[in-house]
C-alpha cells in the first residue's frame, strides 16, 4: 500500500517534470469527455467541443488583453493612466458579441437536446429501479428481473483499511455482480424509477444520465453501436453507499441478446422450483451468510452491530429474536416507521429471504435456534 | 454631574467583553462578523481537508463512508452560510456607512441581534455532528427524501440552525437596505454610489426575497418528518422535485447573493491600483442587476436530469446561457480599467487580479454547464465542483481576501506586511489550481462527485488535488499571521492610504474613529 503510494507521488513528479515537453508522460490520463459509442454520445462530445473551444478563444483574448496590460502599462514601466472610463459604442459592441455567440450555441444544442428526448419507436424498454445501493432491472417485454450490486471483490477491498490494493481489483468500484443486457443497433428504452430516494443511472459511454426518483418514472433511451461493456455509477447523492452502487451495460449482438434472454428464463424457472426445498439450518445459514453480507450488511453491518442512531443493530434485537412473524412481517414488507429498511419481498425470492431471517436469528450469538424455510416466506408474503 | 467629559471619552467603546455582547456600532459589528468568518472558514476547511485526505488515493483510509458524507455536506452549509455570506455582511457593516458618509448603520440593535444569532446557529449546526446517527449527510443541498424520511435525528436540529440564519440574514439585508436608502450624505444620489454599495443593494434585496423561501423549505421538511405531512413523499401524494424547485428557486439566488458584493470589492480595487476610473459605471450597474433579475428564472438548471418537459429544458438553457452577457460585460469592464492604467501590484490588486482570471474560468464552465445536452455529462461531476470553486472559492473567498488586505490599514491604522501578503497570494494561487485544475479532468473523466471512494483511473488527479488542498490550506494561517501582525502594529497607514484611493472612506483618519461621520459631508 504504502509502496504504491510512493510509487504514484514518483509519478506524479515524473508528469510535473515533463508536462508541457512529452506527451507520452500523461498517456494514461483521460483529459476529456468521453465520445461514447452513440450517435447521442458523439453529438454531446461534439457540443462540448464546440463550447469549449468558443471558451479557449474567448479566454485567450481576454486573458491575452489583460496580460498585455498587466506588463505594458505597469508605473514602474512610467506608464501614465489615461483618463478615458467610458465608451458607449464599444459598450454595445461587447454586449451584442457575447449575444451572437451564444446563438451560434443555442441552435446546436436545441438539436441535440431534442434528438435526446425523444423516446419515442424504441424496440425495447427496461425499468431501472434505484435502491439503496444496487440497481434493480425489469425487462418488461420479457419478464426478466434482477438485481445487480457492487462486485464482491470491490466490495471486500472498499471496507476501510482492508488492506487490499484497490489497482489490483479488475474494474475497482466500477463492476457489478451482474450486468445488464441489451442487443446492440436497437433503441433501448430505459424507465427510471426509484424504491426509495433520489438516484441517478449515469453511463457515460451512452451519454444517459437520468434521476431515478420515487414516484416518478423518467425516461431515457440509447442506440449502442458496437458490442462492448460499458460502466458507469450512480450520479446522485443517495445515503452511506452512494459510492457504491455503480452500473455495466453489456451491449451484444441480437443472437447473443436472445441466447442470453432464454437463459434468464431457464434460470428463473429452476429458481422457482428450488424454493420448494426444505433445508436444514445448517444449509440456510451458510446460504443466509452471503446473502446478508450482499443485502443487509451495508447499514446493520457485517457484525449486526449497525450503525446507533441511523441503522438499528440485530444483536439481540427485539424483532430478530422476538416471535417469527414479526421478523417476517418487517423484512418481507419493510418499516412501517423508518422507510430506509425496505421491503425485501419485492426483491429477493422466498428461498433467499428464508436464509437471511435464519442467518439473522442465529449469528451474533442470537441463537434463537429457528430454521425458517421458504414456505414459511410465501405464506406470510 | 460637574466634570465634562471629553466628545472621545463619552463616545468610545466599552471596555471588556460587554464592549462585543452589547456593540450596536457598526465597526464593532463589522469586526465580530469578520472574525466569525474567519473561524467558520478554518472549521470548514478543515473538513474540506478531511475529504481531500481521504481522497489522497483509491480505498477507504481514514473515514466511513457515512461520516465524508457529513463531511462533504457540513463544509458547503458552514462555507456558504458561516463564512462566505457572514464575511460579506461584515464588509458590509464596515463600509457601507464609511462610504455614503454615514454615522452608523440605520438601525443598530438589530444590527447586534442579527450577528449574535450568528454563532448560536453555527454551534447549533456543528453540535449535529456529535449526535447519535451524525450530523447532516445529505449534501448542502438536502435534496428530500433523503434529507426528510431519511436522515438521522440530528436533522431537526439543521433545519432550526438554518431558520436561524436566515433570520440572521433576512435582519442583516433589511439593515443594509434602510441604512442605503436612508442614510446616504447629502449629494450623493443613486448612480453616484460606489460599486460595492450598489451590489450590496441588489443582494439584500436578493436575500430578503429567497431566505423566506429557504426557510419554507425546511420548515415543510421539518413537518414531514415529524408531523406526517406528506409534501416531498411521493407515497403520500407529494412530490419530490417539488423540494428540487423550492431549493433552487432559492439556492440560484444565493449564489448571486455571494459573488455580487464580490463584483463590487474588485470594482472598487482595480481602479485605484490601476489609477484610472472604473470603466463603464453604469453599464456595471446594470450588469449587477441584469444578473440579479436572471438570477429568478434559471434555478432549474440545476435539475435538467429530473426529467422535465423538453420545453422547460430549453426554456432553462436559453436563460442561463443569457447569464453570459452581463457577466462577460463586467469581465470587459475591468479590463478596459486596467488597460492604459499605471498599474503597481500590492496584494489586495494581486487578489483582485487573480480574481478576474479565476471567476472568468469559472464562468466559462458556468456556460459550458448551462448548456443543457452538454450538461447531461457534466451534471454532478467533478466537472461541477471545479466549477463552483472556481467562482465561489477563487471568485468570492479570493474577492473576501482582497477586501480585507484593501481595507485593513484603514481598520487597523497600520499597514500589513506586505512580503507576507505576496507569500500568501501566491501560494494560496497556485495551490488553489493546483487543488480545482485538475478536477475538470477528473470530472470530464467521469467522476461523479460526492463520492468517498473511487476507481482507480481517478487517482492520478484526485492526487492532485489534495496536493493542492493541503498547500492551500496551510497558506491560510499566513493570512491570520498577517492580520493579527497588522492588528498589532506596523508602518502608520495615511488617511488615503492608497495613492489611488477614491471614495468617502479614505477621508477619514487611519484608524478609522469610533464614530465616523456624525456631521454628513457633502458630495458634489
Amino acid at each position: 500500500m504504502a509502496g504504491k503510494t510512493i510509487r504514484r507521488m514518483g509519478r506524479l513528479l515524473l508528469g510535473l517534470a515533463l508536462l508541457g515537453g512529452a506527451g507520452n508522460a500523461l498517456a494514461d490520463y483521460t483529459l476529456n469527455m468521453t465520445q461514447g459509442v452513440t450517435e447521442v454520445s458523439r453529438d454531446i462530445y461534439d457540443m462540448h467541443m464546440l463550447v469549449l473551444w468558443i471558451c479557449i478563444v474567448v479566454g485567450i483574448g481576454v486573458f491575452g488583453v489583460i496580460i498585455y496590460s498587466l506588463i505594458k502599462h505597469r508605473k514602474s514601466k512610467g506608464a501614465q493612466a489615461a483618463s478615458f472610463h467610458e465608451n458607449t459604442t464599444i459598450e454595445v459592441i461587447w454586449t451584442a458579441i457575447p449575444l451572437i455567440v451564444l446563438v451560434a450555441i443555442a441552435v446546436p444544442a436545441t438539436k441535440t437536446l431534442l434528438a435526446i428526448e425523444d423516446t419515442t419507436n424504441s424496440d425495447l424498454s427496461i425499468k431501472v429501479t434505484g435502491l439503496q445501493w444496487k440497481w434493480k432491472y425489469d425487462y418488461l417485454d420479457e419478464g426478466i428481473s434482477f438485481i445487480s450490486a457492487l462486485d464482491a471483490k470491490s466490495n471486500e477491498a472498499r471496507a476501510r483499511n482492508s488492506g487490499i490494493d484497490p489497482s489490483s481489483v479488475e474494474n475497482y468500484l466500477l463492476n457489478v455482480d451482474k450486468p445488464i443486457v441489451i442487443p446492440i443497433k436497437k433503441k433501448v428504452r430505459f424507465l427510471l424509477t426509484s424504491q426509495d430516494v433520489i438516484h441517478a443511472w449515469w453511463v457515460p459511454d451512452l451519454a444517459v444520465k437520468r434521476d431515478a426518483i420515487p414516484g416518478y418514472i423518467n425516461e431515457s433511451w440509447t442506440r449502442v453501436e458496437e458490442p462492448g461493456v460499458y460502466r458507469g455509477q450512480c450520479a446522485e447523492l443517495c445515503g452511506k453507499d452512494h459510492g457504491f452502487m455503480p452500473i455495466v451495460v453489456k451491449a451484444v449482438t441480437q443472437p447473443e441478446y436472445d441466447q442470453w434472454v432464454a437463459n434468464q428464463k431457464m434460470a428463473m424457472a429452476e429458481a422457482e422450483a428450488s424454493s420448494a426445498k426444505t433445508l436444514s439450518l445448517g444449509e440456510l445459514m451458510s446460504k443466509g451468510e452471503g446473502l446478508y453480507n450482499q443485502y443487509c450488511a451495508s447499514c446493520h453491518m457485517a457484525n449486526g452491530a449497525g450503525i446507533p442512531g441511523v441503522f438499528p443493530g440485530l444483536v439481540n434485537s427485539k424483532i430478530v429474536t422476538g416471535p417469527v412473524a414479526d421478523h417476517l412481517d418487517i423484512v418481507i414488507h419493510g418499516s412501517k416507521t423508518n422507510p430506509a429498511m425496505a421491503a425485501f419481498g419485492l426483491q429477493l425470492n422466498d428461498i433467499d429471504l428464508a436464509a437471511i431471517i435464519t442467518y439473522e436469528r442465529n449469528a451474533w450469538g442470537n441463537d434463537t435456534g429457528d430454521a425458517v424455510q421458504a414456505s414459511d416466506v410465501k405464506a406470510a408474503r | 454631574m460637574s466634570t465634562v467629559m471629553s466628545h472621545d471619552e463619552h463616545h468610545g467603546p466599552a471596555k471588556g467583553l460587554s464592549r462585543w455582547l452589547f456593540t450596536t456600532n457598526h465597526k464593532d459589528i463589522g469586526t465580530l462578523y469578520l472574525w466569525f468568518a474567519f473561524i467558520m472558514f478554518m472549521v470548514g476547511g478543515a473538513m474540506a481537508m478531511v475529504i481531500r485526505a481521504e481522497l489522497f488515493q483509491p480505498g477507504m483510509q481514514l473515514v466511513d463512508p457515512l461520516f465524508f458524507n457529513q463531511m462533504t455536506t457540513m463544509h458547503g452549509l458552514i462555507m456558504v452560510f458561516g463564512a462566505v455570506m457572514p464575511a460579506f455582511v461584515g464588509l458590509a457593516n464596515w463600509l457601507v456607512p464609511m462610504m455614503i458618509g454615514a454615522p452608523d448603520m440605520a438601525l443598530p440593535r438589530m444590527n447586534n441581534w442579527s450577528f449574535w444569532i450568528l454563532p448560536f446557529a453555527g454551534l447549533m449546526l456543528i453540535s449535529t455532528m456529535f449526535m447519535e446517527g451524525g450530523g447532516p449527510a445529505f449534501g448542502w443541498t438536502f435534496y428530500a427524501p433523503l434529507s426528510t424520511t431519511f436522515a438521522a435525528d440530528s436533522t431537526d436540529f439543521f433545519i432550526f440552525s438554518v431558520h436561524l440564519l436566515g433570520i440572521s440574514s433576512i435582519m442583516g439585508a433589511i439593515n443594509i437596505i434602510a441604512t442605503i436608502l436612508n442614510m446616504r450624505a447629502p449629494g450623493m444620489t443613486l448612480m453616484k454610489m460606489p460599486l460595492f454599495v450598489w451590489t450590496w443593494l441588489i443582494t439584500a434585496f436578493l436575500l430578503i426575497a429567497v431566505m423566506p423561501v429557504l426557510a419554507g423549505a425546511v420548515t415543510m421538511m421539518l413537518t414531514d418528518r415529524n408531523f406526517g405531512t406528506s409534501f416531498f413523499d411521493a407515497a403520500g401524494g407529494g412530490d419530490p422535485v417539488l423540494f428540487q424547485h423550492i431549493f433552487w428557486f432559492f439556492g440560484h439566488p444565493e449564489v448571486y447573493i455571494m459573488i455580487l458584493p464580490a463584483f463590487g470589492v474588485v470594482s472598487h480595487i482595480i481602479p485605484t491600483f490601476a489609477r484610472k476610473k472604473l470603466f463603464g459605471y453604469s453599464s456595471m450597474v446594470y450588469a449587477v442587476a441584469a444578473i440579479a433579475f436572471l438570477s429568478f428564472i434559471v434555478w432549474a438548471h440545476h435539475m435538467f436530469t429530473v426529467g422535465m418537459p423538453v420545453a422547460a429544458e430549453l426554456y432553462y438553457m436559453y436563460a442561463t446561457v443569457m447569464i453570459a452577457v452581463p457577466t462577460a460585460v463586467k469581465v470587459f469592464n475591468w479590463t478596459a480599467t486596467m488597460w492604459k492604467g499605471s498599474m503597481t501590484f500590492e496584494t489586495p490588486m494581486l487578489w483582485a487580479i487573480g480574481f478576474v482570471f479565476c471567476f472568468t474560468i469559472g464562468g466559462f464552465t458556468g456556460l459550458m454547464l448551462g448548456v443543457a445536452p452538454v450538461d447531461f455529462q457534466y451534471h454532478d461531476t467533478y466537472f461541477v465542483v471545479a466549477h463552483f470553486h472556481y467562482v465561489l472559492l477563487t471568485g468570492a473567498v479570493f474577492a473576501i481576501i482582497a477586501a480585507v488586505y484593501f481595507w485593513l490599514p484603514k481598520w487597523t491604522g497600520n499597514m500589513y506586511d506586505e512580503t507576507l501578503g505576496k507569500w500568501h497570494f501566491w501560494l494560496s494561487m497556485i495551490s488553489a489550481n493546483v487543488l480545482f485544475f485538475p478536477m475538470h479532468f477528473s470530472g470530464l473523466a467521469g467522476m461523479p462527485r460526492r463520492i468517498p471512494d473511487y476507481a482507480v483511473q481517478f487517482a492520478d488527479f484526485n492526487m492532485w488535488s489534495s496536493i493542492g488542498g493541503f498547500v492551500f490550506g496551510a497558506s491560510q494561517l499566513i493570512f491570520l499571521w498577517v492580520v493579527i501582525k497588522s492588528i498589532r502594529g506596523g508602518e502608520k497607514a495615511t488617511d488615503k492610504v492608497w495613492e489611488g484611493a477614491e471614495g468617502l472612506e479614505w477621508t477619514i483618519p487611519s484608524p478609522a474613529p469610533y464614530h465616523t461621520f456624525e456631521t454628513p459631508p457633502e458630495v458634489k
